[in-house]
């Protein structure tokens, strides 16, 4: 059993990175929150005979998946290991714990060990009278052709999902209606990540992947699944640009008058500096596209340990996902005034 | 001596083995993984077997049935991940395939391999030919079907070689589940890390039937 760190991550046990992180998570959220059973998270204060909202994946990613309850957000989340999804008994006490009787929908990305789990969560929850619908997350345009969506992975568009999929599990009444929202949301998310240097394995040290030092990854996912293209280093405009190209061949219409939610998400290390140069260079191109940005984030909310590289999501707005958009929400992972 | 059958608690005292063979192998399985995916394979199945081993020494076992399902449980807990599911479902759908059976022979071996295949192969929905686990499972019950009426010693070896024959196979395919998925022909060459979980267990089971 190794307990090296070549890493250098400032830990205890490299075995208990994923209990001992939920327990200062817990703490985060300052007795707003409480853990049930093994590891799920659920916020004291519930809407009552609401249908709720449950979120989940594995650890490691941190602030999501578990950072994304709170007021205006999920209701709970049930926490898996170090990237590797909950298991059925973990999804099974969160799902008890944020029932109210109208349901519960579950909401994660598109991942095989995901969908297992969660699907026999659900046949768990079944047995005991809970109804459950699921939608899954898959604003990955790389990972995937249109064509093939089912395929498409869940990355950094489940924020402003998870966001939209909150404000309306605070205003809905049945889980159909939050369910069809939430779906919706999906269906107006896309997302291109690129990476620069891979992250670590917190148990081992040992990178996620490889990759040269005078190449990026374009379109590689979050744990470093291979993306489209091995491209050069570039500048930060040149980036902007080949991303927001893969965006705009997507089969998402982006027309001129389009009003978005525009989040640039660093993987890990990739520092706010370069965020922000990565924005000043995105912003003239869907300017010149008449792409309206209603609200930029520019944070690092969807990361993967020391991980480097950026990922650019666009959530086209209409007027019904704008409402819910401009509710306010807080959570450790993302707070909107 | 080879063993014609198996009781309950060598059931039990051969799946200890098999939870300690894939601890000991973590190394190998985690490099696997970290050859087609993100390197966590080993690790994973580490937390599930020292789980596991831990039920099954905590107490007695009740019945065959009980031996595998305990593992089933043990891991599909500890584990999470697609592997969790994958090796609980295994193990757990094998199992129930014993109910009743107090002697483990080369009878009960296909049983459980098919249905724990069976099992498998319905949760993650793949095929032989995928680069997964199964690429490993089916063939070991196909081969363990062939053999129902084999000596245990017998049977095991074949399905063993079936299993191995299997793994080894998965080098040459294109992974069409999971994250190696996304490598397309770049995968090609490496054994799918599942597959080679299969095996490790497999040859514990051989390896405690043969000695």
């Amino acid at each position: 059993m190794s307990t090296a760190n070549p890493a250098k991550k400032i830990i205890n046990n490299p075995l208990k990175c994923a209990d001992e992180l939920f327990e200062g998570l817990v703490i985060a959220y300052d007795g707003k929150a409480h853990r049930v059973g093994t590891r799920a998270i659920v916020m004291n204060e519930l809407r009552p005979d609401a249908p709720a909202l449950l979120v989940g994946g594995g650890s490691g990613h941190e602030p999501i998946y578990h950072g994304l309850i709170g007021k205006g957000m999920a209701d709970g989340a049930a926490v898996g290991e170090i990237f590797a999804a909950p298991p059925p008994d973990i999804v099974l006490e969160a799902t008890q714990a944020v029932n109210r009787g109208k349901g519960v929908l579950y909401l994660y990305g598109n991942y095989a060990g995901d969908v297992m789990n969660f699907d026999i969560g659900a046949e768990l929850a079944a047995e005991e009278g809970i109804t459950v619908k699921t939608v899954i997350i898959n604003d990955d345009v790389c990972s995937a052709p249109p064509t093939d969506k089912g395929k498409r992975r869940g990355v950094a568009g489940l924020v402003p999902i998870t966001k939209i999929a909150g404000a309306a599990a605070q205003t809905v009444d049945s889980l159909d209606e939050l369910a069809r929202i939430a779906q919706k949301a999906v269906d107006h998310t896309r997302t291109v990540g690129v990476s620069t240097k891979p992250g670590s394995i917190p148990a081992t040290g040992k990178p996620t992947f490889e990759l040269a030092d005078d190449v990026i990854g374009l379109g590689m996912g979050i744990h470093g699944e291979k993306g489209v293209a091995l491209i050069p280093m570039c500048t930060a405009d040149e980036l902007a640009a080949k991303i927001l190209d893969l965006l705009f061949a997507d089969d998402l219409p982006l027309n001129a008058g389009d009003e978005i939610i525009f989040f640039v998400n660093s993987l890990g290390s990739t520092h706010m500096m370069e965020l922000l140069i990565l924005l000043r260079g995105a912003k003239p191109i869907l300017d010149a596209r008449g792409i309206k940005i209603h609200q930029t984030i520019v944070d690092n909310i969807v990361t993967c340990q020391e991980m480097a590289g950026v990922s650019f999501s666009i959530t086209k707005l209409d007027a019904e996902l704008k409402k819910f958009w401009d509710m306010p929400c807080e959570s450790v992972g993302y707070t909107k005034l | 001596m080879p063993k014609s059958s198996l009781s309950k608690d060598e059931v039990k005292a051969m799946l200890i083995l098999a939870c300690e063979r894939i601890i000991a192998a973590e190394p190998m399985l985690s490099e696997a993984d970290r050859n087609l995916g993100d390197g966590d394979h080993g690790l994973g199945m580490q937390r599930g077997m020292t789980a596991a081993k831990e039920k099954l020494e905590a107490a007695e076992v009740e019945s065959i049935e009980k031996a595998f399902s305990t593992v089933g449980m043990a891991m599909m807990s500890s584990m999470g991940g697609a592997s969790g599911a994958i090796f609980g479902t295994f193990f757990r759908n094998g199992g129930k395939s014993l109910a009743g059976k107090e002697a483990f022979d080369a009878a009960a071996l296909a049983a459980f391999l098919k249905a724990g295949a069976d099992g498998v192969k319905q949760r993650g929905g793949a095929a032989v030919g995928d680069k997964t686990c199964v690429d490993a499972m089916e063939p070991a019950a196909d081969k363990a079907a062939e053999v129902a009426n084999a000596s245990l010693p017998e049977a095991i070896q074949a399905v063993t070689d079936a299993a191995t024959a299997g793994k080894e196979a998965s080098k040459a395919m294109i992974a069409k589940f999971g994250r190696a998925k996304t490598l397309g022909e770049a995968c090609i060459g490496f054994p799918d890390a599942g597959a080679c979980s299969v095996v490790v267990i497999i040859e514990a089971m051989r390896d405690f039937i043969t000695a």
